[in-house]
């Protein structure tokens, strides 16, 4: 819901006309990345702002939910996911992109 | 044999046959279950579109198309990718309406229904009516409602099966932020 409501405020504060909303707000701290799929879905990482390929992560988190979440008769759209092999493959993601990051931010 | 393509260590053949049987066993024990083909038919659709709701993610997931400009490529995707991709089979688009807002989708053949006959006590039964409800539940989720219906049948006597896509309007709630 937070999301929703930064994504909207995101498309009208912006000059651009057409424009979708925040894909990557940037900060001393955090690095907050959001990728929005064709069907309105949202998926939004916080990482270090030197963080590399979060690009590349986001998509593979859309894969892995179009696995271990959908494709799971049991969880319901909408609901929180409660699928312990989508958390283990996306813990997984997770610790492939951290170390992918690390080599990728040079200097 | 139908191989499932997948970019993930995920995928996997699966031998046509069993899914054969599979779908002809669900068809079955709805038919057992309602003892009405209208309603068989309308329980068919209605799984089909949660199948939709859900396979519209995992196509979009793995495939790199993007959003379709207009009706013709929504209608070329699916046919050349969607149904390539889930069933093996390409059908051929055809009887553009003159609004370009209907076509029809012809298939040559069909995974599901491989070795099927309907009896004379279901000639009202439309038995892959499950395609029409996944692909309606697919295209809601990126803001399409559309009228999806089978108008011939191979099963039913026809000399092709054919299913006929009608545009009814773009879905404004829910949209993404920043469409129009």
């Amino acid at each position: 819901m937070l999301a929703s409501m930064l994504f909207a405020i995101g498309s009208q504060l912006s000059p651009e006309p057409g424009s979708s909303g925040i894909e990557m707000l940037e900060t001393d701290v955090f690095k907050l990345h959001c990728f929005q799929t064709l069907t309105g879905i949202k998926f939004i990482v916080l990482a270090d702002p030197r963080q590399a390929s979060i690009d590349a992560l986001l998509r593979k988190i859309y894969e892995i939910y179009a696995d271990f979440a959908l494709k799971n008769p049991f969880y319901s759209l909408e609901m929180p996911i409660r699928c312990e092999l989508f958390d283990q493959n996306l813990k997984s993601a997770l610790e492939i992109a951290e170390k992918a990051g690390n080599f990728g931010a040079g200097s | 044999l139908i191989t499932v393509k997948h970019k993930s260590p995920l995928y996997f053949k699966i031998n046509s046959e069993l899914f054969t049987l599979t779908y002809g066993a669900l068809v079955t024990q709805l038919c057992k279950d309602y003892e009405n083909d209208e309603e068989v038919n309308k329980q068919l659709d209605k799984m089909g579109y949660n199948i939709g709701v859900r396979l519209i993610e995992d196509f979009l997931a793995r495939s790199s198309v993007g959003r379709c400009q207009d009706f013709r490529e929504t209608a070329d995707v699916i046919a050349k990718v969607a149904f390539k991709t889930y069933l093996g089979v390409t059908p051929s688009v055809t009887n553009w309406s003159p609004a370009g807002d209907e076509f029809s989708l012809i298939l040559e053949s069909n995974p599901l229904v491989d070795f099927v006959e309907l009896p004379d006590n279901h000639n009202a039964l439309i038995y892959s009516n499950l395609l029409c409800g996944v692909l309606r539940g697919a295209l809601e989720m990126v803001q399409m409602a559309v009228d999806v219906k089978f108008v011939q049948d191979t099963l039913r006597g026809d000399n092709v099966t054919e299913i006929r896509m009608k545009f009814i309007k773009r879905i404004e709630e829910n949209l993404p932020a920043g469409d129009e």
